[in-house]
């Protein structure tokens, strides 16, 4: 049975993970380190494996025939759903970090309540994946941590990440008619309810790292809807290419 | 690079009741860092259930010009393995 509106908040979750993995998978071979290099695959593949399980749910739940595959490879940039936060480019070591500290924060939030979802199989998905969200957000507030409260040096490149990636937070807490009837039926999660915990950990973290407080920057929103920023498409091109130009290949 | 973290030896125990074994060695910043480190090189494929690290300049090397002197005398004396014994098939960490 279709359910176009879970269809959709599956995918809204199945492309934050996915793009984001895409994103991180960008630094492999390229990393300030050989560990951290390995550390960020690691991440980079978690959230790859976590979008193969909620895209294929999503597929599921259209009934269209779709797996994760066709629905990773074979949508444009219009069709994603993820937010804007996880589309943003890497930049340097510390842009990468404060991006992952505030998308595996919430992320983690995210997936502690959806464990508790009345669909078993989402409940499922969430309840592995918010143990490695877990090493995820810890990793990356160690870097912020890190970083902010380093050398001059490192301070400004942290606190420019963190400047860079600010006006994307809000978007990541907005309920909309399609998610607040998900909520009503036990489905999705309220968001607005996580903000007072994401905001404690986030100041926390921050002033740790003796950085200031997120720049009170006039957020983008739109991800939701398929209004995505120039980013998304330079991501999917190399991402898509293979099975844009060879259809179902497999090896 | 010039500016290297300090170096790690990387213990793993692969199960519980095995002791901590030698698998290699990570750079990092100080204790924490090493841990992730050694957590994300070295069991990506479940190989552990706890880690050790250790700095690598805490480790105190046998020298291998002395290796005659210190090993060899052990080569001709077979009395001192325990071959007399069987091991039963299902002991496998003797």
């Amino acid at each position: 049975m279709s359910d176009q509106a879970y269809f959709d908040y599956l995918l809204r979750l199945g492309d934050d993970s996915l793009v984001l993995g895409q994103r991180l998978g960008e630094w492999c071979g390229h990393a300030p380190t050989l560990e951290i290099d390995l550390s960020l695959a690691n991440v980079a593949l978690d959230l790859i494996g976590q979008a193969t399980y909620l895209l294929g749910h999503a597929g599921t739940v259209e009934g269209a025939g779709r797996d994760a595959d066709r629905l990773a490879f074979h949508r444009d940039a219009l069709d994603f759903r993820n937010c804007l936060l996880v589309e943003q480019p890497n930049g340097d070591f510390a842009q990468t970090m404060a991006r992952q500290f505030l998308f595996s924060t919430y992320q983690r939030l995210l997936f502690q309540e959806l464990a508790g979802s009345t669909d078993a199989d989402l409940a499922a998905i969430a309840a592995k994946a918010v143990k490695e969200v877990a090493y995820h957000a810890d990793l990356a507030a160690g870097w912020v941590v890190r970083l902010g409260d380093g050398t001059p040096e490192s301070h400004r490149r942290m606190a420019g990440g963190m400047e860079w990636m600010a006006r994307f937070v809000d978007e990541l807490f907005v309920m909309d008619a399609l998610e607040t009837g998900l909520h009503a039926r036990g489905l999705a999660v309220d968001r607005a309810g996580l903000r007072p915990a994401f905001d404690a950990t986030v100041a926390a973290t921050l002033a740790e790292a003796t950085l200031p407080p997120l720049p009170a920057h006039r957020p983008v929103t739109g991800g939701r809807k398929g209004h995505h920023t120039e980013h998304l498409g330079h991501l999917l091109a190399p991402m898509q290419h293979l099975q844009r130009t060879y259809p179902n290949a497999v090896w | 690079m010039s500016q290297q973290w300090p170096l790690w030896e990387v213990f793993i125990r692969t199960k519980g009741g095995l002791s901590h074994r030698h698998v290699g060695s990570v750079h990092a910043a100080d204790p924490d860092m090493a841990i992730r480190h050694a957590r994300d090189t070295y069991t990506r494929r479940m190989e552990g259930v706890s880690l050790w690290v250790v700095p690598s300049a805490a480790i105190t090397a046998s020298d291998p010009a002395q290796a005659g002197p210190l090993f060899e005398p052990a080569a001709d004396k077979v009395y001192r393995h325990p071959t007399f014994y069987t091991v039963p098939d299902h002991i496998k960490h003797i």
